[in-house]
């Protein structure tokens, strides 16, 4: 694993960008990019990530970037793939297509799985900051149960649907779910996904301290203790291989606990006034999945 | 130059083959699917090297061919009907980011209800997204204009739609002129650079946010605002009037054939009444035309080529002195008229001597357009035209009655 | 034709939401005393600079904080493993003086 000494120095992220303080995509973002060494060109729909992009004419990120309209993402990356590799480009540039959950999951899902079932030849990286963020914190499919947005005013009363899951369901070569409050994680995953081939899809939690109602300097915090208390767990599946990484893998190491979520749930003013019941419901949903987790961890797919 | 007997799906294919097209995008639906299966079988044989993308969807479709345009590739795909109505968003997409797409339409019907046969109400449907938007009468026409829609589109950076029936001419084989690939080349040169610039060591962020105000870039340079973009787009637009009947007439210099190039026109002297459409409609309107002039009724033909832009001009100029036009729109805009008829109505507003603007609205669904109702409704209009009547209710020609559908 | 005449293409340049470090109402203030790298005086550790979401900071021994773009998230303060980051609240150090900015 790569440690923080040693990722790439280089900056592709320029500061004065029109993140909010504390945004977790800045973290992530800026991980992806020096694992992908410039040599990419991105795709990115209707998202926060386009308000980190900047309005015309000035960018704050120094790669090659293609907006996209909201549902098109995975088709818009197929599509530069496709016409990089009929000009003579193919070899050149890495494609990464980078939306959020909502961009993802709901509106996006069906040109996702359309490439993925194709296994077309490009990176899918979704960032989840667990609700549709850029619009004003309305819910998506990825919102968790209980969590208060603006469509959702008593908490939403869905689990979130688990995309990675859809995704290893296509058989595409990779999958992993990594989180921004792990600079090294984004890193390490990035760098192995740009050497492969074909579909290769990731999962990248990002914090958002406007969104999801806490202090900003928290946002790593957060991130962190979403993975320590199972709520994100970090893994990837390379060629229907599973296993725990980082984080989560220190902690199945270590015996398999995990911190009980009260701690998370209480620093997120979207959760206030959850009640014991509720709160009891998202542990069951934690237990469950992290033991789904380590069950595959210990069999190795 | 070979002559093959090719349905009107062959031909738009073959425009596409000859054109060396880069990457197509395939999602099927009828009465387009013939288009995509024929590549699809090329690309399979070797014979065509291109990346066929069996997509999932139409939005992707044209998603694809938006992502393949701005990596710099020649992009093709084909649709109907709801297919093109699905990817309405990305219609608007590709032409606002300025690529040089084409599409084929086989004109359909939109649903609810299902109806799988032509009329026009598909394409007519997004006429005001910012594309070129070509109609062929037969299907010599479709081969020769997906041709032309290349060298037009890589000019002007803006998509075509090249339209034709469904089924009239879909699915109805005739003879071909296939010409061969070295005279093709010498007309279209492959796709120049792309506007758009994919190059980590001068990065850019392409088709980003834009304010309404204008904006300094990092050079200090004042960039323009949506509203200049949208008025470049527009502008763009305009100026393919020229271009595409220049490149109709470079066509007929290279191939001897004319495909028409803004309009068609048919026995316009002396006329009273001109018939105006656009499609195999026109085909049909010549032989109606024939017949009544054999009759010594002064009718003419006006065949829309280039619906949009809307070629002002040159209708104003073939219309004047004609006492009525009578326009047959094979669509609706539902609560006003045909869309053909009130664009001319609008384009001939204020002029002087200028001809009444009947409508009329046929063959929507497939509904049947016969040779004998399209004669009643040309006298009908030629009687109107004569007692001097200058507005009327849309005619719904071909239009079953209640005691018949009893 | 001038492409940007045509389309939309931004180039890259920092503040592109102008000068950032005026969202801020405290600023990170490093006491290099416990800084680890400072104290060891070599680039190690460097925590605070791989997690700022705005690559405010520079790495170095200790490393140093971009004030005209840093937006006071307080990120690095929080993260950093020897408490060696204090958030100083803008009000201590009096007002700034305001550039000369063009407006973009």
């Amino acid at each position: 694993m790569t440690r923080i000494t040693e990722l790439p120095v280089e900056e592709r992220v320029l500061p004065g960008n029109r993140a909010c303080a504390g945004c977790g995509l800045g973290i992530g973002l800026r991980a992806v990019a020096k694992a992908l060494e410039g040599r990419a060109v991105l795709t990115v729909p209707a998202s926060c990530l386009t308000v980190l992009g900047g309005m015309y004419p000035v960018t704050s990120v120094q790669m090659p970037w293609v907006n996209c309209a909201f549902p098109s993402t995975a088709a818009v990356a197929t599509g530069i793939a496709a016409g990089l590799r009929a000009t003579g480009r193919g070899e050149e540039l890495t494609v990464l297509a980078m939306a959020g959950d909502g961009g993802t999951g709901d509106i996006g899902i069906q040109a996702l799985s359309g490439a993925a079932e194709r296994n077309d030849d490009l990176i899918y990286l979704c960032y989840d900051n667990e609700a549709y963020m850029n619009t004003g914190t309305q819910r998506s499919g990825s919102t968790p149960v209980g969590a208060r947005t603006t469509t959702t005013w008593t908490g939403k009363r869905e689990n979130p649907k688990d995309v990675p899951r859809i995704m290893e369901a296509h058989r595409v070569p990779y999958v992993a779910v990594t989180s921004a409050a792990f600079p090294t994680d984004v890193y390490d995953k990035v760098a192995k996904a740009r050497s492969m081939r074909g579909l290769r899809y990731l999962h990248m939690h990002t914090s958002c301290p406007s969104g999801w109602g806490f202090d900003p300097a928290l946002s790593v915090r957060l991130g962190k203790a979403a993975v320590e208390c199972g709520i994100v767990i970090l893994y990837e599946v390379e060629h229907g291989a599973f296993r725990l990484t980082g984080r989560s893998a220190a902690l199945a190491k270590a015996g398999g606990a995990l911190k009980p979520v009260d701690e998370y749930l209480a620093a997120q003013s979207r959760f206030r006034g959850l009640d014991a019941q509720a709160k009891a419901a998202i542990q069951a949903w934690v237990d469950e999945r992290w033991t789904e987790a380590l069950e595959r961890h210990a069999r190795g797919k | 130059m070979t002559v093959r007997i090719l349905t009107g799906n062959e031909s738009a294919a073959w425009g596409a083959r000859l054109a060396r097209v880069q990457v197509v995008a395939a999602y099927p639906i009828t009465p387009q699917s013939p288009v995509v299966e024929t590549i699809s079988a090329w690309v399979q044989a070797g014979e065509l090297p291109a990346e066929f993308i069996a997509v999932e969807s139409e939005h992707s479709a044209m998603s694809v061919c938006i992502g393949a345009s701005t990596a710099g590739a020649r992009t093709f795909t084909a649709t109907s009907s709801n297919g093109l109505a699905y990817m309405t968003e990305q219609i608007w997409w590709a032409a606002g980011a300025r690529l040089p797409i084409v599409m084929c339409v086989a004109n359909r019907s939109l649903a609810a209800p299902w109806n799988v046969l032509n009329d026009q109400q598909d394409s007519m449907s997004v006429r005001d997204a910012g594309w070129i938007q070509l109609h062929c009468r037969d299907n010599q026409e479709i081969l020769d204009t997906v041709v032309q829609a290349y060298r037009i589109a890589e000019r002007l950076n803006l998509p075509v739609m090249v339209c034709y029936d469904g089924f009239l001419l879909s699915h109805t084989a005739m003879p071909v002129e296939v010409p061969t690939p070295e005279a093709v080349d010498a007309f279209l040169p492959p796709r120049p650079a792309p506007l758009q610039v994919i190059d980590p060591a001068d990065p850019r962020n392409i088709g980003p946010v834009v304010i309404a105000d204008r904006r300094r870039d990092a050079g200090g340079v004042l960039r323009g605002g949506y509203m200049e973009l949208r008025a470049a787009h527009h502008e763009a637009l305009l100026s393919a009037l020229d271009v595409v009947a220049e490149t109709a007439d470079e066509w007929e210099r290279s191939t001897g054939r004319s495909t028409g190039g803004l309009v068609v026109q048919h026995r316009l002297d002396d006329a009273e009444v001109v018939l105006v459409a656009a499609g195999s409609l026109v085909t049909q309107l010549t032989l109606v035309a024939d017949g009544l002039r054999d009759r010594g009724v002064a009718v003419g033909v006006l065949g829309i080529r280039c619906y949009r832009p809307f070629p002002v001009e040159a209708l104003r100029e073939r219309l004047s002195g004609v006492r009525a036009a009578l326009v047959f729109d094979k669509a609706l805009s539902y609560g006003y008229a045909g869309p053909i008829a009130a664009d001319l109505r609008a384009a001939l507003y204020g002029v002087d001597g200028a001809p009444a603007v009947y409508g009329a609205v046929c063959g929507l669904g497939g509904r049947e357009v016969t040779p004998e109702a399209l004669t009643d409704a040309a006298l009908s209009a030629l009687a109107d035209a004569r007692a001097g009547v200058r507005e009327r209710a849309v005619a719904w020609v071909g239009r079953l009655s209640e005691e018949v559908s009893r | 034709m001038d492409p940007f005449d045509a389309i939309a293409m931004s180039r890259p340049a920092r503040g592109e939401a102008g000068r950032t470090g005026d969202w801020r109402n405290a600023r990170p203030v490093i006491d290099a005393s416990a800084c680890v790298a400072a104290k060891q005086a070599r680039v190690t550790c460097q925590i605070c600079w791989a997690h700022c979401p705005d690559a405010c900071i520079e790495q170095g021994a200790p490393p140093s904080i971009d004030l005209e773009y840093c937006k006071g998230c307080g990120i690095c303060a929080e993260e950093c493993p020897a408490g060696a980051i204090a958030m100083v609240p803008e009000a201590e150090h009096g007002v700034c003086e305001a550039a000369e900015v063009e407006e973009r």
